[in-house]
């Protein structure tokens, strides 16, 4: 490994240089821009951990507990950067512990690269030690993945990697290199990134015929919506959008994933949509006359029962993916591309409107589900803490401008549900797959990708325990990221449904949990519990006001469920309150 | 909707892809995710060089096939697919029929048999004889129960081939695709009804 490392970073030399395919590899990320990788080592990925060794300067390696870890990190990071998760994970059993991960990468769009060891190409399809078909594990939860089995492949293929992962919809890339190849030395001739693969085409490109008809669609109507997912923040899009919504008047409503691309506070926001979303943004899709999606992707969880979705609307469907035009909902115009371009051409042809009425109609409905749901939940006259008012006084510390990273379940529909958001990319958090164990990796790589903001993640008693040990990464980097337990003392949301659905026969979600207190103190993170809620507002305070991570145990109301709620099955207008 | 777009029928796939290890699992598993059955795939050089060509055979809805043909597209080594019904396809497939020799030429007539069945002899010995035709579905089925009662030993089938009859090749549309700023024509979208300029389906 002498070689001289100033001679190799950008820029690229302009003579070829003998190096190992694990400082090709390295000398890729720099170029790319990377600082951060989550990664755990092991025997087929040594010599690109040897060669990590000597750039501890210039990439910032975070050791995690589980790879699973790694990933979620790396996607947390991606989420609040913008730029691509990095993460190192060895063989066989480091490689499949990143599946979970690569699957909601993969469903929640977030671009990630990983590496991945492998045996030496002459072993491959012997049942070699901690040998598995990577690849084809991997196949159907990744954008793409490659096997490089030659370090002169290494530069074309990261390049590749880079751009697949990033560009168009993003999403996770693996790519799996045999042990040889990190060793073998090659001739390497520099850099180059990858701007264009002649059988991608990430960008459709964009028909000013269909964004005329848009237009006129939309000119026409009398009761129109836009529903919004995180393609506006994929697409770096929120000013874009936010002056689309704003010339056209028109009420708006955001999937998990696209909260925050406007603040919630914007008077044209209207709320939630899906399952536990609210309540006026659920029953006046089946009114609207023209529904406008943008960079979302009709999920059933936003949807409910399709054949009886907005069957009255025309639909115009903003998206950069063609294979979601038409996919679950008919759109009567499709405007394919990236919306930061098709916005602004949108915005330039629409009329500038107030829809006073109509947005009336979706207070009326808000001031009614503040009666029926939002009052109580926020201001609880039971002796127990509800989640609801946690989050509430988070928001009034935090002033919505906290990045909230939340895991799976209850506490994570109810902190959607009522999170502040003043800024894009704040709100992190597992949509397609609901991952439980997300949260805590998540939140420490979502610091990582942000460091100047605070990171409070949320998480449920059951799922903390799933992901827990990464309590260590926390310990050992010293990061600052705040946790708070929503500890219900049960899998709160199985059981809610265990309630409504199935005559309260409560099977196994009764969970026990360990003094959370006492495992952060095991690793040294400072902590508290607290079940009266005259504590609540201090605790919360000392937990912001502390230097470093602090894990705060809010224990909430053991049966509460969330609400209002679209029953499975259901249509968006059966949407209820209790 | 019309009845067309969800009543099911056999549907032609054409694929045009770079030439990469595992694309044949991504593609595969497009079907096998939504458990749909490929009842043929045939993977084939191209008009170009370099350009790998699939041909598959599924029986669903055009609606489905719709669906199917983006997710097909979206992957990145496709450069582009495409669907058609059997009438807007020059198909066939290939059919070898081992039998006994003896028993074939003491109770047949070979040479009708070969006549009426547009089938040749690919092999000729003692012990067996191997012919082969070539055709669509119902006449490579038809040699099968002429067979049958002489004791067929062995048959197989290929997967079928297909051109497209209303297409001019891949040639024009791979320099579009190997521009950095690819014109309109590699885009366009089947889908839209000209005649109502709205999406149908
Ligand atoms: C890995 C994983 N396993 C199982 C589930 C199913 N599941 C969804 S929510 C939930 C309960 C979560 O309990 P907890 O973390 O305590 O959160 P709560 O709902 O109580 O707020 C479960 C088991 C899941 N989403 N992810
Ligand atoms: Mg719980």
């Amino acid at each position: 490994m002498e070689v001289a490392q100033e001679t190799l970073t950008t820029p690229a030399p302009t003579t070829a240089v003998e190096v190992s395919g694990s400082v090709a590899l390295l000398e890729a990320l720099i170029v790319e821009g990377v600082d951060t990788i989550f990664g755990y080592p092991g025997g087929a990925i040594m010599p690109i951990y040897d060669a990590l060794f000597d750039y501890n300067d210039k990439l910032n390696h975070i050791l995690v507990r589980h790879e699973q870890g790694g990933i979620h990190a790396g996607q947390g990071y991606a989420r609040t950067s913008g730029k691509v998760g990095v993460v190192f994970a060895t063989s066989g059993p480091g490689a499949t512990n990143l599946v979970t991960g690569l699957a909601d990468a993969q469903i929640d769009s977030t671009p990630v690269v990983c590496i991945t060891g492998q045996v030496f190409a002459h072993l491959l399809g012997t049942d070699a030690f901690q040998e598995t078909d990577v690849i084809n594990i991997t196949t159907p939860v990744t954008k793409w993945n490659y096997q490089v089995t030659d370090a002169n492949e290494i530069p074309e293929v990261i390049a590749k990697a880079f751009y697949i992962a990033k560009s168009g919809r993003p999403g996770p890339v693996l790519i799996d290199i045999t042990k040889n190849a990190q060793i073998q030395k090659f001739n390497f001739q520099g850099y180059t990134k990858c701007n264009h693969i002649r059988s991608y085409r990430p960008k459709p490109i964009v028909r000013t015929q269909y964004v005329q008809e848009a237009a006129a669609l939309i000119n026409q109507a009398k009761k129109p919506f836009i529903i919004w997912g995180q393609g506006v923040i994929l697409g770096s899009a929120e000013q874009e959008f936010k002056a689309f919504v704003e010339k056209s008047g028109i009420p708006a409503a955001w999937t998990v994933l696209g909260a925050g691309a406007i603040p919630t506070e914007h008077p044209l926001n209207v709320g939630m949509l899906g399952m536990h979303g609210n309540y006026g943004p659920n029953v006046l899709t089946n009114e609207c006359d023209v529904l406008i999606a943008i960079g979302m992707r009709f999920d059933d969880r936003v949807t409910g029962r399709l054949d009886k979705y907005a069957k009255q609307a025309k639909v115009v469907h903003l998206d950069i993916d063609p294979a979601e035009i038409d996919k679950n909902v008919k759109s009567t115009v499709p405007v394919w591309g990236d919306c930061k371009e098709t916005l602004p051409m949108l915005t330039k042809l629409i009329e500038e409107k107030k829809h006073t009425e109509w947005l009336n109609t979706f207070n009326e409905y808000t001031r009614k589900e503040i009666e029926a749901v939002i009052h109580d939940e926020l201001n609880p006259t039971t002796p127990e803490m509800t989640m609801g008012e946690v989050i509430k006084q988070l928001n009034e510390i935090t002033k919505g401008e906290a990045i909230i990273v939340t895991d799976v379940g209850q506490h994570q529909m109810v902190a959607c549900r009522y999170a502040r958001f003043n800024k894009t990319r704040s709100n992190v958090t597992s949509g397609g797959l609901g991952t439980m164990g997300f949260a805590l990796p998540a939140a420490i790589g979502a610091k990582f990708g942000a460091q100047d903001r605070t990171v409070v993640a949320i998480i449920g008693d059951g799922g903390f325990q799933m992901t827990l040990q990464e309590l260590g990464t926390i310990m050992q980097t010293g990061i600052d990221v705040k946790i708070i337990i929503l500890n219900n003392r049960f899998l709160g949301m199985v059981r809610q449904w265990q309630e409504l659905f199935n005559e309260r026969r409560y099977s196994f979600v009764d969970i026990q949990s360990p003094d959370f207190v006492a495992v952060a103190a095991a690793y040294r993170i400072a902590g508290k519990m607290i079940d009266d809620r005259k504590d609540l507002p201090a605790a919360l305070n000392e937990m912001l006001s502390t230097k470093g991570s602090f894990l705060l145990e809010v224990m909430v109301t053991k049966e509460n469920n969330v609400f209002p709620m679209v029953p499975q099955g259901c249509s968006v207008a059966e949407i209820r309150l209790k | 909707m019309s009845n067309q777009d969800t009543e099911k029928q056999e549907f032609n796939i054409t694929v045009y892809t770079e030439n990469q290890i595992g694309l044949l699992t991504r593609i595969a598993i497009i079907f096998s995710r939504r458990k749909i059955n490929i009842e043929s795939l045939n993977t084939s050089p191209s008009e170009i060089d370099k350009i790998h060509r699939f041909n598959i055979v599924i029986t669903e809805s055009e609606e489905v096939v719709h669906k199917l043909v983006r997710q097909i597209e979206k992957q990145v080594e496709v450069l582009k697919a495409y669907y058609h019904t059997n009438a807007d396809v020059i198909w066939q497939e290939l059919a070898l029929y081992k039998v006994s020799t003896d028993v074939i030429a003491e109770k047949v007539s070979v040479e009708r048999l070969l006549r009426e069945n547009g089938a040749r002899v690919v092999v000729l010995r003692k012990d067996y004889t191997v012919f082969e035709t070539t055709g669509h579905r119902e006449e490579t089925d038809n040699l099968i129960s002429i067979l049958q009662p002489f004791g067929l030993i062995e048959f197989v089938r290929s997967a079928r081939v297909a051109i497209i009859k209303d297409s001019d090749g891949f040639n024009r549309k791979l320099r579009e695709f190997e521009r950095l700023e690819p014109g309109e024509e590699v885009i366009e979208n089947e889908y839209l009804n000209q005649g109502e300029k709205v999406f149908t389906m």
